[in-house]
């Protein structure tokens, strides 16, 4: 009994059970909607779940390990996945018209995948270096870590994946205090340029974004997967069609289901009132990630955590605008629930993070 | 602004990182709110409507693809056509194990292991929801064999395909070109051109020659069909179709006959014919010889018949009319006569002893005549005719570098002639400033010597040859040279001509011209160096010969075919147009390795003028392959 209870305690010392909780319950309706998206197919299941535990435990290995190593990962992990992403540029394998993957013996990597937490890791570190002198010049040199990565996987060309990285590096920009006006001048900028913008696309791109504004002007393409999804998920009313009986799921309208549309076969199956418990349980994650974050003691580890969740909500807010119209169709998968072992280890990770910090003594500064 | 250095102060920084914080949080409830309301609007608001697009969507969306154009010659006699066949085809996202249930298919049906690679291949490339061909043009037997065990395979269907076809294969491979697979390069291509849902469900797009140029014309536009399935997601019935529209046909300038009849004259021998129409640039014939068989590469070409291709010393992928250069010898000297007249150095009256060789002033060298001894008094009009050298070599000197290119590029040697094929060199025409720039070096007076022959660093192409050749013969007019003639609408049957483009006219002299035309008629005259292959002509032929050597020959050595590798020996050049007086064709011939022009390469070209002038056809026991009815040569005269 005695030993039991040690092992138990060894095993949960440094887990967050609050935020394991809410994982637990998000990845298991996943694994539920998962069931009903394959048509009942079993080793898509279980694969998932295999990728479950692997995120898992890679998980727990993490929040056992003190921050003040894992910051020491930071540096070493930001080179390696430069280093990766320049191999990717010169011998970067093709799949689907991009260059995404590198070969590298038995298996191939993906790197980008590594720069969703190596960037905001460099970043949070060196804002920890300068902490004592934060000055203009310090924003530009961490502006200047982000734009490498993001410049490079823009060359893939991976648009998607390369806003969602700046976007991770830019949270710790904001939450390290960059000067509003900055920020302002950056999004007057920003919005100034549109028009500008739009007379130096290429046709296609604007292509794009007409699709979404009318997504029946291109039925057979980008539009397709807007008209179905949005039918997927109106369809579903109020109570849903019941678990296995969407239509849209079940007859295959829906594209890519297991993966980045998985919450159209959510929605569709159980309706708002789905949605509603769904988007509670996945704020009571955030609201856990933001306490954590506001708790944390040092520069290193409020910026870390602080990117960390606020990318987590960003990959829901992308996924779901996407699948429901709001947004164009980019490859983003729903955390937590998305068929796929990348992904679902990326966040596990960043989630072992928060846990580390919350779960350690905290340091104190003096 | 606090741009002086700051010790931090932890309360206020952390109050600081709080307040970034809160309004982060306040951001993010606000996107969710913003999912919430669309989740109400759509599920709510909207439900009924939603509702009833999803009972409706028993509708699946298909695309139509386009019949491709087909491509003819000037007589109609088809180039490129289309056949229907079926193909099996399997959507990897659909198949749990492909490994086993590629076995599984293959006890039944015939998959070979070039099947099976080249399906991996395609694997690798394409989207998992595509549908792939495994097996091309099914047999009878194998379509029924598949049918009766569809329903073990579901994911794997029958389908129509229609097929390209080149029934002319070598003849007019480096002219037609062929279609293959789409790429992930061409995708790249057609996504930037915003082209990319035309070809949803295109699987072929021309990868050289005409089927490339004029992809666009070809390929026609899309359709699609909505089709209602049932519920385990099989077609019922069609609903709404809106048909594809089928590329354009286009018809070429080529007159498939003459082409033959160059082939034939070409024989076993390497070479490249360019034969245009003076009057409007139109290619009549377009010969790089040896060719290939270009349906090979249709639905990807095999391992072994691409290395036979790419590895032959023969070289028969490569388009010598459009891409291989060549110094034109003494097909360059009209050119440089014309400059000399045009340009005030000679006179046609003229005339100087010729020893056999010319020593630039104070230099010991000797540039050599290939006549030993020399040809005696030589006046511009015997120098075009005997082809001196030495007549050359000291007009060269008094003209100097540029002057020669300043004006003979006028006739678009050394540049790209534009002709509506991609792929085409430009060749080059030196100058002293292009030697700087790419050698660092100045120009040296004994450069022009050799560049006055056309030898030297002069590089052409034959079909720089052809069009300069034809701006001599219609007396300077440079018209854009074409290989469609006129694009026709597949549906409504309506034919637009392409019209004839001039480039640009030169403003040559007609006393200069005349001296060079009736010199290059009495090429093909007794005495000339083509007169074997001008004797008894019954039009007025003009020409000019030309050697192109292929390595240099050293001071005091001598040219002796016999003892040179047969690769190394010269390549025999032909520039020509007839009838003389109102020209009708203008070629140029190049022959690989076969030593002088008049020899090798000018029979050829009376061969394809008896054909093209009289609709005479050669003496060889192949000329019943040629359909004799040929009317239009007739109009013409």
């Amino acid at each position: 009994m005695i030993e039991i209870r040690k092992i138990w305690y060894y095993l949960t010392r440094y887990i967050d059970n609050f935020l394991l909780a809410g994982i637990l319950i998000l990845m298991t309706i996943g694994l539920i909607v998962l069931y009903s998206a394959t048509g009942g197919n079993i080793t898509r299941v279980s694969n998932q779940v295999i990728n479950i535990l692997i995120a898992l435990v890679i998980m727990w290995l993490i929040a056992n390990i003190p921050l003040q190593q894992i910051m020491r990962l930071a540096l070493p992990m930001y080179m390696l996945g430069l280093i990766l992403l320049i191999g990717v540029a010169l011998f970067g394998e093709i799949n689907n018209g991009a260059r995404r993957w590198l070969s590298i013996g038995i298996t191939r990597i993906q790197p980008s995948e590594l720069m969703k937490i190596a960037l905001p890791l460099m970043m949070a570190w060196y804002f920890d270096k300068h902490e004592i002198t934060l000055r203009l010049r310090d924003y530009l040199g961490a502006t200047i870590l982000l734009l490498l990565p993001v410049l490079l996987i823009l060359r893939q060309p991976d648009l998607g994946t390369a806003l969602l990285i700046a976007a991770s590096g830019f949270y710790v920009l904001f939450l390290a205090g960059l000067s509003w006006r900055i920020i302002v001048g950056l999004v007057t900028a920003a919005a100034a340029s549109l028009p500008i913008l739009w007379s130096v696309m290429h046709d296609y791109q604007r292509q794009r974004i007409m699709t979404l504004l009318d997504p029946t002007q291109d039925p057979l393409g980008a539009g397709y997967h807007t008209i179905q999804s949005s039918i997927a998920i109106g369809s579903g009313g109020i109570v849903g069609k019941g678990w296995q009986n969407g239509t849209q799921t079940q007859l295959d309208f829906l594209p890519e289901q297991s993966t980045d549309f998985i919450f159209a076969v959510f929605s569709e199956e159980f309706g708002l009132i789905g949605n509603t418990v769904l988007l509670l349980l996945y704020l009571l994650v955030i609201g856990r990630c933001i306490a954590i974050t506001a708790n944390a003691s040092t520069q290193f580890t409020r910026l870390i955590s602080g990117s960390i969740t606020l990318t987590f909500c960003t990959y829901i807010f992308v996924n779901m605008g996407m699948v429901s119209g709001l947004l164009p169709i980019v490859g983003v998968p729903l955390p937590l629930m998305s068929y796929g072992g990348t992904s679902m280890v990326t966040m596990l990770l960043g989630f072992g993070i928060l846990m580390s910090i919350q779960t350690h003594p905290k340091l104190v500064k003096t | 602004m606090k741009q002086h250095v700051e010790l931090r102060n932890h309360p206020v920084e952390l109050r600081k990182f709080r307040m970034r914080l809160t309004i982060s949080t306040g951001f993010v409830l606000a996107l969710f709110l913003l999912l919430y309301a669309r989740f109400y609007f759509l599920q709510v608001a909207q439900q009924e409507h939603y509702h009833t697009l999803a009972e409706a969507n028993r509708i699946s969306i298909a695309p139509l693809v386009p019949y491709r154009g087909l491509i003819s010659d000037r007589n109609g006699r088809i180039l490129a056509q289309n056949y229907s066949a079926y193909t099996l085809e399997i959507v990897p996202s659909k198949i749990q194990d492909l490994e086993t249930t590629l076995n599984e298919l293959a006890a039944i049906i015939e998959i070979t292991p070039t099947d099976r690679q080249r399906f991996k291949k395609l694997l690798k490339e394409s989207k998992r929801f595509k549908s792939l061909p495994i097996r091309h043009r099914l047999t009878e037997v194998e379509i029924a064999t598949f049918a009766a065990n569809r329903y073990r395979f579901p994911g794997i269907e029958i389908k129509a395909q229609v097929y390209r076809q080149y029934p002319e294969k070598e003849m007019v491979s480096h002219v037609v070109g062929y279609i293959s697979r789409i790429n992930d390069k061409d995708l790249e291509q057609l996504e930037s051109n915003g082209e990319l849902h035309n070809y949803r469900g295109s699987h072929h797009i021309g990868k050289i020659g005409i089927e490339q140029s004029y992809e666009k014309q070809l390929h026609g536009i899309t359709g699609f069909e909505e089709v209602e399935t049932d519920a385990a997601g099989r077609s019922i019935r069609v609903l709404s179709r809106t048909p594809p529209t089928p590329g354009n046909n286009l018809i070429l300038t080529l007159d498939l006959g003459l082409q033959e009849v160059a082939e034939m004259a070409f024989g076993d021998r390497r070479g490249a014919l360019v034969a245009l129409d003076p009057n409007n640039g139109e290619v009549l014939a377009f010969v790089s010889k040896p060719g290939y068989d270009n349906n090979l590469f249709i639905g990807g070409i095999d391992q072994e018949n691409w290395n036979l291709l790419n590895n032959s010393i023969d070289r028969p992928l490569n388009n010598r009319a459009l891409r291989g250069v060549y110094p034109p010898g003494s097909t360059f000297k009209p050119f440089m006569a014309l400059a000399a007249l045009e340009l005030g150095k000679r006179t046609a009256e003229y005339s100087m002893s010729d020893p056999g060789y010319f020593s630039l002033p104070g230099v010991s060298r000797r540039y050599r005549d290939w006549k030993p001894g020399g040809h005696g008094r030589v006046d511009l009009h015997k120098s075009l005719v005997v082809s001196c050298d030495t007549y050359y070599y000291s007009l060269a000197n008094d003209l100097g570098i540029d002057n020669i290119h300043n004006f003979i590029s006028q006739f678009g040697l050394g540049r790209k002639t534009g002709i509506d094929i991609e792929g085409e060199v430009s060749g080059l025409l030196p100058s002293s400033a292009w030697k700087m720039r790419q050698h660092k070096q100045k120009w040296y007076a004994g450069d022009t010597i050799s560049v006055s022959i056309g030898q030297g660093y002069n590089l052409t192409t034959p079909l720089q040859l052809a069009f300069a050749t034809m701006i001599i013969a219609n007396d300077g007019k440079a018209y854009l040279p074409r290989l469609v003639k006129q694009i026709q609408n597949s549906q409504t049957g309506e034919v637009e001509d392409v019209s004839a483009k001039l480039l640009y006219s030169l403003n040559l002299k007609p006393k200069n011209l005349e001296v060079v035309k009736s010199a290059l008629v009495d090429v093909t005259r007794p005495g000339g160096t083509a007169a074997k292959a001008g004797a008894n002509a019954d039009y007025t032929f003009a020409g000019k010969t030309g050697t192109s050597q292929v390595v240099g020959i050293k001071q005091g050595e001598r040219y002796n075919e016999k003892l040179i590798n047969e690769r190394h020996r010269d390549h025999a050049m032909f520039i020509a147009y007839a009838p003389a007086e109102n020209p009708m064709i203008a070629l140029a011939i190049l022959v690989e390795n076969t030593g002088t022009g008049g020899s090798t390469a000018a029979p050829i070209a009376r061969q394809v003028f008896d054909y093209f002038l009289l609709g005479k056809l050669p003496e060889t026991d192949l000329a019943h392959l040629i359909d004799p009815i040929r009317n239009h040569v007739h109009d013409h005269l």
